[in-house]
């Protein structure tokens, strides 16, 4: 895990994902995010971190629209995901998040079998040929979401079943399965014990091999250990923004600063 | 000297009671209320307890028994040969004397044989108003001065009071069961008797159903035929006619409610859908007899189909329109239930709205959509108006939806519209089929709560 | 591609089933199109589901709607008795018997013949008495009878048709069947439009339908009886059921141990609030009328029997308003010293009162259209008087329009529908009510 974490992005090599351009959020006449510009690199994590209401999870909603389901919340500047305009309106908000996946703070397998779990994105989307390639994706997928040992001999069991750390994992199982290019987490330890934490960290760590991963969380540790990139937010600003290293050892702004070393939070 | 005077006295009896024991109260604390352990207030509700409670149970023991009382009184002085009549005859002679005593029938119509009799029993109801008048007042008098008497500076009447209090909330409490009680006492007790009459077996699974040649003992087929089978059938042709209509149109109105109608559409077509659940039945047993039946039929016989005039269609439709609005607002709340972390969850996935609904919403919500429909058919199973106006008596066994048939709860009304006496296995099979109706309703219903509760604590 | 894991070991990391670029071929291009095509589908049927039954609430209001408005009024006749002392009664009698059983009929038929002196054979004299509805005899004599000084005079009167007439003046027949299957023949039609030209027949207020009470006659019959029916048995219905219930939530909400009793009441109510009505009926019926030997079709009795109905209804909404207090103006009432008891009734109550009140007006609204359950105590007689008191015989209106709409004579649909505004519009003022009621006692804590 240590050497995974401290690798510098290398500015002029590394392939940038999604960018942001003075991105705002409304709630109704209430704003909660300011001018946020942020580039996401590609294959690597990049935390969100900042204290709470800071507007992280805002902005995180605002990468797959997911706050298009929240009445009266309004989004303004520009993103994109390789180039697409994604508040365009001629994007397609599924074919989108099918694209951009999403796992939340709290563990929600739909209560159906862990292999419907699974199977659920690949068959709205379309995506298997026929049952044997559907058995090959949701298997795969649990393998990449190291739960296939788990529960590989018991698939038809019910996912609500599993502990919190496994349901956790299905949901990064089944989010993986869409084959999604960006992954969205919203503190997906916050409800989880330490051992179960190590287990998705390590995940994550593993994962960004083939996905670009952007991660809320609450606890530095976490964004230290996990993540490559580091951006700080405060009170609806992008504070600022590094290599995790960076941001961690030498920050900038005296907030960031404030914030990491405990002064605030 | 009537009865209602009486209670006025009384009810006066006790204001006054209130009053001695407030005033008593304050005077033993030489007017400082600190002095007494109570309120002075509760002084006089103990006194009102004194003594009004006694007096109210006599009351109630005599309005209960006096019927009774004289009636027995009564008859033994009718002349034998009267009093030796059959039960119900006698019990027609005791109204004719009753009426005669009210003044209800002019006296010089009256029999000269039971002339005497109907002066006795004006006399007797007359000694025993007064008998009331004069016990009852002694009791609340007598109530009055001990409840006082037990007043002190240290007695503690807002305890006794509150007690008191206590125990009246908890007999209120008590009334639910005892309504349940009293159902299942007087079906069971008045099928029991029909049951001695008529062979439970055939009545359960026989298939033929004409109580009306059960009228006249001397009439051929006599015994009637109560084979119930006609009407179970026809009852759940008419509520499945109703399921049909009400749960896919009920179920998708709340969808659409629910997940897709803004705040706007919501606050008109909720109460829209409300005001079809309180429109009474008579209103749409009438709309089904007046419009629907009609253009059913009319609409049958143009493509040449042969409708009945009474069609279970149009009864089954008229049901479900009633209906829908139970399936609409129970599934609503059961799908406003299903947490938001699944829907994020499906639409982060990238799904549809309707992919949502359908495979992540509805399984989820399955068991209250499951209870509300149970709930929705035990209701259309108990429906009694529409059915009484659309759906006629002909007792018919068929699956023809065009057809005329009948339900249980036409029965039960038909049987018991009108004088009959209480006796003929014809007005009690109307009981043997409330006991069968009661007994599937709140079994369905039992079975409804069930599951709500669980799936309630599901997402607690 | 930029490997930025340059001095991570290479981990076990199984290869993806799906390549991720999989979103934007044109086969997921094209599955979208019939996904959101099947959005559209089921948007629709939803939509459809509502205006369904939106639809037949419309249809059911304006069916009920277009027929009953004309039942509003009533086709009058104007005529000129001569109320002759030898076809009633001697002058200066005040003997109300004598009077009543005069011979209205050849007075009011005496004045349609002057008004027609063509009219000689017997049958045509019965057609042109039928013009006028068979209770105005009695009509006329009631008057006389509470001013006998008339006797001898002559007096213009505004009579009722009979409801044929009434039905044929409303346009409500069909005029183009032949004669002899019409309630209306072609003299008939002759003699309403030379009165109408005159003046003499006209539509006016029909007063009669909301002061009368039930009658044979679909011209003569009136709602009054089934209100002021419907107004007793509710009144006992709220007394009976309104302290009931408010005790009853209150012990089971504040002061009901958790055990297995109380647990058993509550499953009793939740189970009764689903009972079917009729079942009520039956209780009452057994109950009441067998056991207690109360008198049948009395609204007294029918007030017990929607009592112990709504008992359930009440008693869940007065615990939910009860539940609704928070606990906070509890712990603050017994923090001063004040009894359990105490507590309730000066804070408590006063406070859910809003919300035992809405619900008690919701009940006491569907208690009011209850229909079966009466049948079964006999509320179906046919009953020409007003009740007086709780214990005489009435019936309700629900009731009365269950047997209106049992009457197979035209005349009647348009009572019957009528009848059915009239209890809409009472029922629609309860509901007004407990929603203004909720809306200006709405709280939140």
């Amino acid at each position: 895990m240590q050497n995974g974490t401290h690798n510098d992005l290398r500015q002029s090599e590394i392939e940038i994902k999604m960018v942001t351009r003075k991105v705002g959020v409304f709630y109704g006449e209430k704003q909660a995010l300011y001018d946020v510009d942020l580039d996401i690199p590609a294959r690597a994590v990049t935390a969100l971190i900042g204290p709470s209401g800071c507007g992280k999870s805002t902005f995180l909603r605002c990468l797959n629209r997911m706050n298009d389901t929240i009445r009266d919340c309004r989004v303004v500047g520009d993103i994109t995901l390789d180039k697409l305009d994604v508040y365009d309106s001629k994007v397609d908000v599924v074919q989108l998040r099918a694209r951009v996946g999403m796992v939340f703070q709290k563990a929600n397998p739909f209560p159906k079998s862990i292999y419907e779990n699974v199977a659920y994105g690949p068959r709205i989307h379309g995506l298997a040929e026929n049952t044997e390639h559907l058995d090959h994706i949701v298997e795969t997928s649990l393998k990449q979401a190291g739960l296939w040992k788990e529960v590989g001999n018991r698939l038809q069991e019910s996912g609500t079943g599993l502990s919190g750390g496994q349901q956790q994992r299905l949901c990064i199982a089944r989010a993986i399965a869409v084959a999604p290019e960006v992954i969205l987490m919203d503190e997906p330890c916050s409800a989880l014990d330490p051992i179960a934490t190590a287990h998705i960290e390590e995940l994550m760590d593993e994962l960004r091999e083939q996905y670009t991963i952007v991660i809320v969380t609450h606890s530095m540790q976490q964004a230290a250990r996990v993540s490559q990139k580091t951006a700080f937010f405060h009170l609806g600003n992008l504070v600022e923004t590094d290599d995790t290293r960076v941001i961690f050892t030498n920050p900038k702004d005296e907030r960031t600063q404030g914030y990491i070393t405990g002064r605030f939070g | 000297m009537s009865l209602s005077l009486l209670v006025v006295v009384l009810l006066g009896l006790t204001i006054l009671g209130y009053y001695l024991g407030k005033s008593r109260s304050l005077a033993l604390a030489g007017g400082k209320i600190r002095g007494l352990h109570s309120l002075p207030m509760f002084y006089g509700w103990y006194v009102v307890l004194w003594c009004g409670i006694p007096t109210l149970l006599l009351f109630g023991v005599w309005i209960a028994m006096e019927d009774w009382v004289v009636r027995s009184m009564v008859i033994s002085e009718l002349p034998e040969a009267i009093r030796s009549l059959p039960a119900d005859r006698l019990g027609l002679v005791i109204s004719d004397i009753r009426n005669l005593a009210y003044g209800n029938i002019p006296l010089d119509k009256a029999d000269p044989a039971i002339r005497p009799v109907v002066d006795h029993y004006i006399s007797l109801r007359q000694t025993g108003t007064a008998a009331v008048w004069v016990v009852c007042l002694c009791l609340g008098i007598a109530g009055l001065l001990y409840g006082r008497s037990r007043i002190s500076t240290e007695f503690r009447a807002r305890n006794r009071v509150e007690n008191a209090a206590n125990i009246l909330l908890i007999i209120s409490s008590t009334i639910a069961v005892l309504t349940t009680i009293g159902i299942v006492l007087s079906l069971v007790f008045e099928a029991l008797r029909f049951f001695a009459s008529v062979n439970p077996f055939e009545f359960v699974f026989g298939l033929t159903w004409s109580p009306q040649t059960a009228i006249r003992a001397d009439q051929v087929g006599s015994s009637g035929a109560f084979g119930a089978v006609p009407l179970f059938v026809g009852t759940l042709l008419i509520a499945a006619i109703a399921m049909l209509v009400a749960v896919p149109i009920g179920l998708m109105a709340a969808v659409y409610m629910a997940e897709y109608s803004g705040p706007k559409v919501r606050a008109w077509t909720k109460p829209a859908l409300e005001v079809l659940a309180g429109i009474p039945t008579v209103v749409y047993g009438f709309f089904a007899a007046l419009t629907v039946a009609p253009f059913i039929r009319n609409a049958g016989e143009s493509i040449g189909l042969e409708v009945a005039s009474q069609s279970a269609l149009a009864a089954g439709l008229v049901m479900g329109i009633m209906i829908i609005p139970f399936v609409s607002s129970l599934s609503d709340d059961v799908i406003n239930a299903v947490p938001q972390s699944l829907r994020d969850g499906s639409y982060g996935l990238g799904a549809t709205k309707s992919e949502t609904i359908k495979r992540v919403i509805l399984p989820a919500a399955l068991p209250g959509i499951a209870a509300s429909v149970i709930l929705a058919f035990s209701r259309a199973l108990g429906e009694t108006m529409i059915v009484v106006m659309a759906a006629g008596l002909a007792a018919n066994i068929t699956a023809n939806p065009l057809a005329a048939v009948t339900t249980v709860t036409v029965h039960i009304a038909s049987l018991l519209v009108g004088d009959q006496e209480f006796d003929s296995p014809k007005t009690l099979a109307a009981f043997a089929l409330g006991l069968v109706l009661f007994i599937v309703t709140l079994s369905l219903n039992i079975v409804a709560l069930r599951i709500v509760k669980k799936y309630r604590e599901q997402y607690d | 591609m930029t490997d930025i894991l340059a001095d991570t070991v290479p981990r076990q990391q199984p290869a993806a089933a799906l390549t991720p670029g999989i979103h934007m071929t044109d086969a997921a291009n094209k599955r979208l199109k019939a996904r959101y095509a099947a959005e559209r589908r089921f948007k629709l049927i939803g939509l459809a589901a509502i205006l369904f039954s939106l639809a037949a609430l419309v249809i059911l209001l304006t069916t009920i709607a277009s027929n009953g408005f004309t039942a509003f009024q009533q086709t009058h006749i104007r005529l000129d008795l001569q109320l002759s002392a030898e076809q009633i009664a001697p002058v200066g009698t005040t003997d109300v018997r004598q009077i009543m059983q005069g011979n209205y009929g050849a007075v009011i038929l005496a004045a349609l013949q002057k008004k027609f002196p063509e009219v000689q054979s017997r049958g045509e004299r019965r057609r042109l008495q039928a013009l006028v509805s068979a209770g105005a005899e009695s009509q006329v004599g009631r008057m006389v009878a509470a001013d006998p000084s008339l006797i001898g005079q002559s007096l213009s009167i505004w009579l009722p048709t009979s409801s044929d007439i009434d039905m044929f003046v409303k346009k409500q027949v069909d005029t183009t069947v032949p004669e002899e299957q019409r309630r209306v023949n072609d003299a008939q039609v002759r003699w309403i439009d030379s009165l109408k030209a005159s003046g003499d027949l006209e539509l006016r207020f029909n007063t009669r339908f909301f002061t009368g009470a039930d009658s044979r006659e679909p011209e003569l019959v009136g709602i009054w009886g089934g209100v002021v029916g419907s107004f007793y048995t509710l009144l006992v219905t709220l007394l009976v059921a309104f302290p009931l219930g408010i005790m009853a939530a209150i012990y089971l909400e504040e002061f009901a141990p958790k055990n297995r009793w109380t647990e058993t009441i509550e499953v009793n109510i939740n189970n009764l609030a689903a009972v079917p009505s009729i079942v009520y009926g039956l209780l009452g019926l057994a109950v009441f009328i067998g056991f207690f030997g109360m008198p049948r079709s009395a609204p007294f009795v029918g007030g017990l029997v929607l009592a112990l109905m709504s008992l359930p209804v009440i008693i869940i909404a007065s615990r939910a308003a009860l539940r609704a207090v928070p606990p906070s103006i509890r712990q603050a009432a017994l923090g001063l010293g004040a009894s359990p008891l105490q507590v309730v009734l000066h804070h408590v109550l006063p406070l859910a009162m809003p919300g035992i009140l809405t619900g008690t007006i919701i009940a006491m609204a569907h208690a009011l259209g209850e229909t079966a359950p009466l049948l079964m105590i006999g509320m179906v007689a046919f009953i020409v008087d007003i009740p007086a008191t709780p214990v005489d015989a009435a019936t309700v209106l629900p009731v009365q329009i269950f047997m209106w709409a049992d009457s197979s004579e035209r005349g009647f649909v348009e009572k019957t529908s009528a009848a059915i505004i009239v209890l809409l519009v009472f029922l629609l003022l309860m509901n007004l009510a407990a929603i203004l009621l909720r809306k200006k006692f709405e709280r939140r804590w």
